[in-house]
């Protein structure tokens, strides 16, 4: 376990150091959603509208930009091999930067969603299902973007194969998240029932993803 | 002792039965599909979609061929993961762009029947979006495969992919379920079919036909991929015989 914290704590320090992935991928986030505006008009009826969507979507494109790293910077300075001998199973490591990946990552993106939602016009009683959705629907995007990143750890152009591998498996994500947001608003029990799905989504993929990125780095350390 | 199909995963015993079922395979798949079309255009004209209900002759098999390409590309990588078979993984190697086809192929025809239907050629509803998905899945398989060169660790890789992936065909099968304007099953439903038997006999016979065509296709493709990889192998073998005898490699 302790092997475990040892991990995450590192990745963690390491995505808030300088030259880290969090400055850029809020940097990123925070651009994606500028730029809408600017190219569908500044109709604030229109934006309100399809606020939680954009979000939703620049979160992933912004989680996506850091999965690639998520295991190549440890390959390219040998660390992975270190782990890979360490004390700690493969599943264990692929948990631990995974967890570390949400923390830096999802956490990060979800806290910030309501502030650009400022910028969408997006409606005051939506902020808290929002936030609720892409905390619980973020864990899934980092653990299957874990599988993503060890199935294109050593190929040529991997940013643009890790989107299109990883793309078709965040769409339920995607289509829960913002299946709850919208349904928060029209009546009380609407919210849960995609919102409990997309729970589940994400519990089943961190139970789960561990052990494919797993096998598939076992492959790429052959 | 061995079992029929460590007998049958010999590459030398399979590419000589391969060789012997494979014309028969493509004629009995010309014919059905042959008689199927007669049979679907002399079939009555659907009361409320008239002759354009006529496309499902060939979008069902196809859809239906789609997921069980993708069942087979899965179940092929999971026996490569397994037992490490070569011809496994030459199977899940060549049935990804066969699948990948067959779904287009409903996509389209899909889409063409769409148009008169529901007045759009695409509509952003499960059923349509979960096969396009596995559309992208397949290419995604494909892309993932050509990105790496080393042939043994692209094999492991997009096998695991393909396993990961199989989560996608409960979600098609059920997609018809979540407010859908997809119709819903009238041919698997328990008890009797919801279709009528002048129109049910030629997209069983559709269904046969296109499914022997995709097993005549996907032999082929695994007969050119065996073949492939020996003369790679023979000339991988030549080169390293040339560099043995000169110590140095030719230009």
């Amino acid at each position: 376990m302790t092997a475990f914290r040892q991990l995450v704590h590192r990745d963690l320090t390491i995505a808030w150091k300088e030259g880290g992935t969090i400055g850029v991928t809020l940097g990123f986030y925070l651009i994606v959603v500028a730029m809408l505006p600017l190219s569908l008009g500044p109709d604030l009826n229109l934006l309100s509208r399809i606020a939680a969507g954009v979000l939703w979507v620049a979160l992933l494109l912004a989680a996506l930009l850091s999965l690639g790293r998520m295991f190549e910077t440890d390959l390219e300075d040998g660390s992975l091999d270190v782990l890979a001998t360490g004390p700690l199973a493969m599943e264990g490591v692929v948990a631990a930067k995974g967890l570390a990946h949400w923390l830096a990552t999802g956490v990060p993106l979800a806290v910030l969603a309501p502030v650009l939602g400022l910028l969408l016009n997006l409606p005051v009683e939506t902020y808290g299902p929002l936030v609720a959705t892409m905390l619980a629907g973020t864990p899934a995007i980092s653990f299957l973007g874990a599988i993503g990143a060890a199935l294109t750890l050593r190929t040529r152009r991997g940013g643009l194969l890790l989107a299109l591998l990883m793309l078709p498996l965040f769409v339920p994500t995607l289509i829960f998240g913002i299946a709850a947001v919208s349904a928060s608003g029209t009546e009380p029990g609407a919210f849960t029932s995609p919102f409990l799905i997309l729970a589940a989504i994400s519990l089943a993929a961190v139970a789960l993803a561990p052990f494919a990125a797993a096998a598939a780095l076992r492959f790429q350390l052959r | 002792m061995q079992t029929l199909t460590q007998r049958l995963a010999n590459p030398t015993r399979f590419m000589a039965l391969s060789a012997t079922l494979l014309p028969w395979l493509s004629v009995i798949a010309g014919l059905l599909i042959a008689v199927g079309l007669y049979m679907a255009f002399a079939a009555p004209p659907d009361y409320q979609q008239g002759h354009s209900a006529k496309i499902m002759y060939v979008h069902v098999p196809s859809a239906w061929l789609a997921m069980f390409g993708y069942l087979h590309v899965a179940g092929s990588s999971f026996g490569y993961l397994v037992f490490r078979h070569p011809l496994a993984d030459v199977s899940a190697k060549t049935a990804a762009p066969i699948g990948a086809l067959f779904t287009l192929l409903c996509l389209v025809t899909g889409s063409l029947w769409g148009k008169p239907m529901w007045g759009a050629f695409w509509a952003w509803d499960p059923r349509l979006t979960s096969v396009l998905i596995l559309f992208f899945l397949y290419l995604g398989l494909i892309a993932l495969r050509s990105s790496i060169e080393d042939e043994s660790l692209a094999a492991s890789l997009t096998a695991v992919l393909a396993v990961v992936g199989i989560v996608i065909l409960p979600i098609i099968r059920f997609s018809v379920d979540w407010n859908s304007i997809h119709q819903q099953p009238s041919v698997s439903r328990l008890g009797s079919p919801a279709i009528h038997a002048s129109l049910l006999a030629p997209l069983l016979v559709m269904a046969v036909g296109m499914s022997v065509l995709f097993i005549a296709l996907h032999l082929k493709a695994m007969r050119n991929e065996v073949l492939r990889r020996r003369v790679k192998a023979l000339r991988l073998a030549e080169v390293q015989a040339a560099g043995g005898l000169m110590q140095q490699p030719a230009e």
